[in-house]
């Protein structure tokens, strides 16, 4: 198979962002868009420093955890959501979303170098709670797709920044940096889960 | 590398383009084979799974890249056809359980052999293609079935002409990870379905 064409490709672009449907209806309800999805995992900090913290870690830890566990995170985080967006219970939500800010903070701060899967299995198990709280919260709406589409690329994004910040692990005062960063999560994180028991 | 740039771009564009899901059929005024062309790009139910089955057949290598190229327009052409015949009006959620498998085969990278690969093809265009032909029936009808296949022939070539021209391990990662994106909207939109369905 040969190489696309640049031509073919920019055609397909202006093609695509060219168009834009005419709405005989005007959306209600905050779930209506791929842009309400997007917003939705960076409204609460406590969300936000954790997937940061997995890609950070999986900066630290290199091939193959730092494809590894951005993999996992946002299949095992949209499995917890379905739970949430099906109705099945699940207890302390709050408490293990505060915990996971506690210990991802810790292992990056402690730069922590466990097997890839015991990794994966932290960060699965964090991720259930995440999603099964985001899932949960998700308010009804039009388009469940554009908004799932965008609350996935959100999450993604955010262990991609994760990653890329983590990428000064490879000079002495970048690990530094990021263990300092690590400790800032930990506290950040006992503030939520002082709050989640309070 | 640069045009690699420009295919990932477009295909970025295509996917994030598309901002609002309608129920209604896109009426471009520029006739029946474009308003096919319209809705199949300002359709993300449709446009992803097409593209999750180019990323795997990229993935897979050149030949079942071929085998996609050509046997999912066809299928999905066929089964349109066979749609607007019928009259059908099918109920099944056929988006969330297609980005779900799509997305799994391609984050997993599941070593299917060739023939598979294009049985899945056939697969996804005649089911998608029976369901496009219930939609457009009442608008461009045949005509925009035909525009549905160009389209998809183009998005096809695109995308898995770009994973096949990858060499850098780094970039059969990012795609890994798309799929499960992928994936994770599917498991969120099987959510969504069976909370509206309650």
């Amino acid at each position: 198979m040969r190489r696309a064409k640049p031509e073919a490709v920019l055609a397909l672009l202006v093609l695509a962002l060219a168009m834009s449907p005419a709405h005989a209806h005007v959306e209600r309800g905050d779930a209506a868009g791929f842009l309400a999805g997007l917003a939705h995992p960076i409204s609460g900090w406590d969300h936000v420093l954790a997937m940061v913290s997995v890609g950070l870690w999986g900066a630290q830890l290199g091939a193959p955890a730092v494809w590894l566990l951005p993999v996992t995170f946002p299949m095992v985080m949209a499995f917890g959501g379905f739970l949430g967006l099906v109705g099945v219970p699940l207890p302390g939500v709050e408490t293990a979303i505060a915990l996971s800010a506690v210990l991802l903070g810790l292992v990056v701060a402690r730069e922590a170098r466990p097997p890839v899967w015991i990794a994966a299995a932290l960060v699965g198990f964090f991720a259930i709670f995440h999603g099964h709280a985001h899932g949960t919260e998700l308010p009804a709406g039009q388009s469940g797709l554009l908004y799932s589409l965008g609350f996935v690329a959100a999450t993604g994004c955010l262990h991609l920044c994760g990653i890329a910040i983590g990428l000064v692990h490879r000079w002495r005062w970048g690990r530094i940096t990021l263990r300092v960063a690590g400790i800032l999560v930990t506290i950040a994180g006992f503030g939520f889960l002082w709050k989640a028991i309070r | 590398m640069r045009t690699r740039v420009l295919c990932g771009l477009a295909l970025a564009g295509a996917l994030l383009g598309p901002l609002h899901a309608e129920a209604h059929l896109v009426t471009t005024g520029l006739g029946p084979v474009y308003d096919g062309i319209g809705h199949f790009f300002l359709t993300p139910e449709d446009l992803v799974p097409a593209v999750a089955l180019a990323l795997y057949a990229g993935l897979r290598g050149a030949r079942p890249g071929r085998f996609a190229l050509f046997i999912l327009p066809a299928a999905w052409l066929l089964g349109g056809l066979a749609s607007v015949a019928a009259g059908a009006e099918p109920r099944f959620p056929l988006a969330p359980v297609s980005f779900l498998a799509l997305g799994v085969l391609v984050a997993a990278n599941l070593k299917l052999p060739d023939a598979a690969v294009a049985a899945l093809a056939a697969a996804l265009g005649l089911a998608h293609g029976f369901w496009n032909g219930a939609a457009l029936a009442a608008g461009p009808g045949g005509l925009g079935l035909v525009g549905i296949a160009f389209a998809l022939f183009a998005v096809v070539a695109l995308a898995s002409a770009l994973v096949v021209s990858l060499r850098k391990p780094w970039t059969h990662v990012a795609v890994r990870v798309t799929g499960s994106w992928i994936a994770a909207v599917g498991l969120l939109l099987l959510g969504w379905t069976l909370r509206t369905a309650h």
